[in-house]
């Protein structure tokens, strides 16, 4: 358009000058016009009055100028005034037309196009040059027929500018109607023929395009562009070409890219152009601009085509430079060389990947763009996690977009952290106010449309953050009435889906548009409704709006508007309430028992229905609980605390009793001494592996940067760190096997032992130690041995029982008839009955069986007990432990705490004098546990006596604090055996610590919300906070990030990443735990964890 | 101060299509450029990714800064990065020997000029001539005729000079191209 526009400009000009050539602007009225519409628009003050005015004006002028009483005169002022208007950027495209029929009456012009035809035929050079560059900027489709003809003609031109015009107009007909020019291909190839070097370069536009489209149908002429290349690298060209004395920079560009297209996917063509890509890298050595962009050209090229290692490796070379260089332009295009090349060689991102690291950081977004753009072409299975942290969302409308999509797919089955987060984020905001408004603007028109649907069916907690967010946000909508608002709302509170839970959010998010509202008939209507509601929760809530709609200054006060994240104070021990609690105690009400002293008793309960005996963990947790209670500033309500468990005390008490009498009986010299030594002694890899994972971590699985590990500052050991984790998985030696990571957790296990030598040679002493007394005693104590044994036995059959009475079910329901039909349980009666010895070492479980067992087989036959691999029996890892055997064959466990994940060693022995065939091992599907990869292994074939070892790697999938996997083992030797068995995991197996800073936690501590908080008494072996915390640390693999004065903070994960954070306050003996979690359970069975660590300790 | 951000080739936008983009869109992409443009750091690179006003992100705008003069190219993934910046160079040169020592006044009041010269280094999206030497003739040439003829593309330059000269008091300092509307700010008589 703006090509109209210069035409009435130059039309005008020659209208009003040559008429009136001595008559001043001023004096004219046309002029005149024009010039008292600016002043008057100088004169205005806002931009909103200008537009007004010019409105006017405008409609005035096309009133005028379609009159056919309009003189030419007056038409020509008109045209002025438009011009200036459009000047302005206001809309007047209706005055085009008139212009053009302005300036045709004046018969000085004729449109463009329509002199085209003379113009071309035109003998003047100067004249056809310009024809033809018009034919390229602008041209419609249905005309090129008929200037086709001229053009060709063209191309014959002696004049090589004439030429290359022609050629480039070709190229623009080629583009807008690829059909029309097809007859005259071959004139191309005469193009690129032509003797002149201009006319060759137009032309290659043309190629590249047609190549682009169809590579296959262009092959023949790859030595022609190859020769090309050759001269113009060789400098044969005429010294005009070139440019900062490279020969014809440009030409290169487009001629590499075109040997590209045509070597992809074709070795034999890109044979060809191996010699010339060499030679043009050889020669692209000035250090200039233009040098570059050829390289980079050059870089793509051999990428592109088929690979020579030689030129590939010449072009990770040149990357390098790009990557590397201080000059931003090129180290954006080194990264962009890196994403295009990333899939054929992650070496190469290996490289580079400090660069890459702080090019995420980089304060230009283009920058940051192409290094996540870099990453999300890296991202494999082991580092999706990190890199997806990093990622970003492009603006407002795709964030709130995207949430949308997250919460209809994700719906109810969504973790709850990701719509509070969301929430969240939008009531914080960022720094920027009108952005947050922006969004929060965005999110309500967004979720208005999305609820203006009828019979849309949302997942709850997507209609909840809608809701929430209407309610908080909505006003920022000016536009749309709060009544639409308030009615939608309404309808919702109808809807047979919407859960009683949402309702609330409903009534909530309408009690605060209603403070921000007059008044209204839906809500008196809403009132009405729900005054007399069966729900009590809605009537309060109806109740509630209704006194707060009459006393309307309260309501603002209470509801001021955008405060969701405003501190509000809260009284978090209701120590209000302490008088009414007293009351209804006095009153001989039952005291309030928390959530695990519940279900504690619950457990204790179902226990003395089953008149079962044993349970230590429980009457330890008992103990424990017994002198727990709520923190609180009062002392008031701790009392009813305590005197709530009061109740309990003497049921602990009988267990105790139990406890103490089976303790005798075993006597100080056989049992005790054991099962101290004993406890401290898993614990102590454990401890050391700690330490190993932590020192670990920050070194780099690439060898070359290792030595300068000591060297590098904190922040360089973060980015170290962060790598690391982006590029798990990337290049050929790491791979995604594991197998290949297992290499990388040696490593840094071996590093770590040369620092840590002399301790780990203490620890081993340590070990022997405890092992010689151990052994001592027992050995001489033959029937004591063989009471292990069975009790040992009788652990396996009663397994089941104990997982259903140790779990600490993530949701209430805890289903004792279940439990009851399991045939575990059915055994254990009979067994407890028969045995009352073998009850002891069940409750000592993780103690006693391990030791137990290897006591057994070392009696039996010391020889065949497998050992680990060599790269495993560097790992923290458990005693190896029979799990079952036959007279053909025994299976034996060990547990490997890898870093992330249990690693479960299996070995299968041999015990015949043949082979066995076809042992097929299997695990059942367990509803707590979950084994990555298959669940089956198969030793096709044990040779006699020997030992064959499989590997699985389990994770927690649903939490417990024990719980058992179990499995069978089927072989072939005379006929077909199977043997069961089963392994018990124990919560800690899945514990790992978690590295981060005291800044990193507090956040995350805020991000999370489900709390568990217990006091539970000190020992006072360990009355000061450190010692409390390294136990924890040692026993329960927390990591301690902090500790303040009387206070400190830990935190852990549960495989593969559930972060549990821990903070610890002691005060008057008391050690106040509070834990949080984005998961409900875990935080109760870590609790749980930690007052059995502190009561054993 | 007044920055002037030149629109270069949008012609691809508008010649691919073989229909030109509207005079609004065309409005908006300019003052969508310049204020990405204009509030870019001096250490970051010359590339910048476009929204979707100019296509997408298969599109970049690529910029050299000259004193208060932004150049700014469109181009779509088919370009050479560096190739272009080097254009711009060459373009500015150019620019530089047409007028004389150019300063912002002369790409303002002479657009046509420029949009010639840039139709000889540009032809249709396409980087048809990057050597100086030929540009400036095939101008001086243009120019030639221009003057024998003082018509066809002598006349948007007269237009011009006559508004520019309808006897304002004084002509304004900073004219802001940024978003094209020429606007005389405060004028304080007119007679």
């Amino acid at each position: 358009m703006s090509d109209v526009v210069e035409r009435t400009l130059s039309a005008l000009p020659a209208l009003l000058g040559p008429q009136h050539p001595a008559a001043g602007p001023g004096r004219l009225p046309a002029t005149s016009r024009l010039g008292s519409l600016i002043r008057s628009i100088t004169a205005l003050t806002s931009k909103h009055e200008e537009e007004k005015l010019i409105q006017q004006e405008i409609a005035s002028l096309k009133a005028m100028v379609s009159a056919p009483t309009t003189t030419l005169r007056l038409m020509k002022e008109c045209m002025v005034r438009l011009i200036y208007c459009e000047m302005l950027g206001y809309e007047s495209s209706f005055g085009y037309i008139h212009a053009i029929k302005l300036a045709q009456q004046g018969n000085l012009l004729e449109k463009r196009v329509g002199t085209l035809g003379y113009d071309l035929q035109s003998t003047n050079l100067v004249e056809v040059c310009m024809a033809l560059t018009v034919v390229s900027q602008i041209f419609p489709r249905e005309m090129i027929p008929a200037v086709l003809p001229l053009i060709e003609d063209k191309l014959q031109h002696s004049k090589e500018i004439i030429r290359r015009k022609a050629v480039q107009a070709l190229y623009k007909f080629y583009l807008i109607a690829p059909n029309q020019v097809q007859h005259i291909h071959d004139k191309f190839r005469k193009a690129l023929c032509d003797r002149d070097v201009g006319v060759m370069a137009a032309s290659l536009h043309i190629y590249l395009e047609m190549i682009k489209e169809n590579s296959s149908g262009y092959k023949d002429l790859t030595e022609s562009f190859v020769m090309i290349l050759k001269q113009v690298v060789g400098g044969k060209l005429p010294i005009d070409f070139n440019y900062h004395s490279v020969p014809a920079p440009w030409l290169q560009i487009q001629l590499l890219r075109i040997l590209g297209l045509l070597g992809k996917d074709d070795p034999r063509t890109s044979e060809l152009m191996y010699d010339v890509l060499d030679e043009s890298l050889r020669r692209a050595e000035i250090n200039h601009n233009i040098t570059y962009a050829i390289l980079f050209e050059c870089v793509q090229t051999i990428y592109t085509i088929h690979p020579k290692s030689e030129l590939l490796e010449k072009a990770a070379k040149c990357i390098g430079k790009f990557v590397l260089s201080p000059k931003i332009n090129l180290k954006y295009l080194g990264l962009k060389a890196l994403t295009c090349v990333i899939q054929q060689d992650p070496n190469l991102a290996l490289q580079h990947q400090m660069t890459i690291i702080e090019c995420l950081d980089h304060p230009d977004p283009i920058i940051k763009k192409e290094t996540l753009e870099i990453l999300y072409r890296i991202t494999n299975g082991q580092n999706v996690t990190v890199i997806v942290q990093k990622m970003y969302a492009p603006d407002n409308g795709w964030f709130i977009q995207t949430m949308n999509a997250v919460f209809s797919v994700g719906g109810d089955a969504l973790h709850p952290d990701i719509p509070n987060n969301f929430l969240r984020l939008l009531a914080e905001g960022f720094d920027d106010r009108k952005e947050d408004e922006q969004l929060r603007t965005y999110a309500v028109r967004s979720y208005l449309t999305l609820l203006e649907e009828e019979n849309t069916f949302y997942p709850q907690k997507f209609l909840q953050v809608m809701i929430w967010v209407l309610g908080e946000y909505s006003s920022l909508a000016t536009d749309v009435d709060p009544e639409i608002i308030l009615t939608r709302l309404h309808s919702l509170l109808k809807k047979t889906f919407v859960t009683s839970d949402t309702k609330a959010w409903i009534m909530a998010a309408v009690t605060k548009i209603a403070s921000r509202t007059s008044c209204s008939k839906t809500i008196d209507k809403l009132i009405k409704e729900f005054s007399s509601s069966l729900d009590t929760c809605m009537r309060q809530h109806a109740f509630e709006l209704k006194h707060l709609c009459e006393d309307k200054v309260l309501m603002k006060n209470l509801l001021p508007f955008d405060a969701s994240c405003n501190d509000v104070v809260v009284d978090a021990s209701l120590s209000f309430l302490d008088g009414f609690v007293v009351e209804g105690l006095s009153h001989g009400a039952a005291p309030y028992k928390p959530h695990h002293q519940r279900q504690e008793e619950k457990l204790s309960q179902e226990k003395a229905l089953n008149f079962e005996p044993y349970g230590l963990s429980f009457a330890s947790s008992v103990s424990s609980s017994g002198i727990t209670g709520r923190q609180s500033p009062t002392g008031l309500s701790f009392g009813s605390d305590t005197s709530g468990n009061s109740a309990e005390t003497g049921h602990k008490e009988t267990n105790t009793l139990k406890l103490e009498g089976i303790r005798k009986l075993w006597g100080k010299e056989g049992y005790l001494p054991k099962k101290e030594s004993k406890a401290g002694k898993p614990d102590e890899p454990q401890a050391a592996s700690c330490g190993n994972l932590l020192a670990g971590r920050v070194t780099d699985p690439s060898a070359s940067q290792s030595d300068q590990v000591s060297s590098f500052s904190e922040e360089e050991k973060e980015k170290q760190q962060l790598a690391s984790t982006l590029f798990v998985g990337l290049g050929s030696n790491a791979g995604v096997s594991l197998m290949g990571k297992m290499d990388v957790a040696t490593q840094k296990f071996k590093r770590k032992s040369k620092i840590n030598e002399t301790q780990n040679s203490e620890e081993a002493s340590d070990i022997q130690n405890s092992d010689a007394s151990t052994f001592g005693p027992l050995l001489d104590t033959v029937p004591v041995n063989k009471e292990d044994c069975e009790g040992n036995k009788h652990t396996r059959l009663r397994k089941p029982s104990l997982c259903s009475s140790d779990t600490v079910e993530d949701n209430l329901a805890f289903e004792t008839p279940q439990s009851l039909k399991k045939p575990g349980l059915n055994d254990r009666l009979s067994d407890s009955r028969l045995s009352p010895l073998s009850l002891f070492a069940d409750s000592n479980i993780e103690i006693f069986q391990p030791s137990s067992s290897a006591l057994c087989e070392s009696a039996n036959k010391t020889s065949s007990v497998p050992s680990l691999p060599k790269e495993l029996e560097e790992l923290p890892h458990s005693e190896v432990v029979e799990l079952c055997q036959s007279d053909a064959l025994a299976l034996y466990l060990c547990k490997v705490w890898k870093d992330d994940s249990l690693l479960l060693a299996l070995f299968a022995s041999n015990k015949k004098g043949s082979a066995l065939n076809a042992v097929n091992l299997v695990f059942e599907k367990a509803e707590h546990f979950q084994i990555l990869e298959s669940p089956a292994h198969q030793f096709s074939v044990i040779e006699a006596q020997s030992v064959e070892h499989c590997q699985k790697y389990v994770w927690m999938d649903k939490i417990c604090t024990q719980g058992i996997l179990p499995g069978s083992i089927s072989y072939q030797s005379e006929m077909e055996s199977c043997l069961e068995f089963s392994v018990t995991l124990s919560l800690l197996d899945f514990i790992r610590p978690m590295e981060m800073t005291t800044e990193d936690f507090g956040k995350l501590w805020l991000s999370l919300s489900n709390d568990v908080k217990q006091n539970i008494k000190m020992l006072p072996s360990q009355d000061s906070l450190s010692a409390a915390l390294s136990t924890l640390q040692q026993k329960l693999k927390l990591h301690i990030v902090d500790i303040i004065g009387n206070e400190g903070i830990l935190a852990c994960q549960l495989l593969p990443s559930v972060p549990c954070l821990l903070h610890c306050r002691t005060y008057s003996g008391m050690l106040a735990l509070w834990f949080r979690s984005p998961c409900s359970a875990l935080p109760d069975g870590l609790l749980y964890q930690c007052q059995k660590v502190m009561e054993e300790s | 101060c007044g920055a002037t951000c030149l629109h270069a080739p949008w012609q691809r936008c508008w010649n691919e299509e073989g229909v030109p983009v509207s005079e609004d869109t065309q409005q908006q992409i300019i003052r969508e450029t310049f204020h990405l443009v204009s509030k870019r750091d001096e250490n970051v690179c010359n590339f910048l990714e476009g929204g979707l006003l100019i296509g997408g992100s298969d599109n970049k705008l690529i910029y050299r800064h000259y004193a208060t003069l932004y150049f700014v190219f469109c181009v779509d993934s088919s370009e050479s990065e560096l190739g272009i910046l080097d254009l711009i160079q060459v373009f500015v040169e150019t620019l530089d020997k047409c007028f004389e020592n150019v300063c912002e006044l002369d790409l303002i009041f002479h657009v046509d000029k420029v949009h010639n010269i840039l139709a000889e280094m540009v032809m249709g999206g396409m980087v048809l001539e990057t050597n100086m030497n030929e540009i400036v003739t095939q101008i001086d040439a243009q120019n030639k005729l221009e003057k024998s003829e003082a018509g066809l593309a002598g006349a948007p330059a007269r237009a011009v000079s006559a508004v520019k000269n309808m006897n304002l008091p004084e002509i304004p300092r900073n004219i802001n191209i940024g978003d094209i509307s020429i606007k005389v700010p405060n004028l304080p008589t007119f007679k």
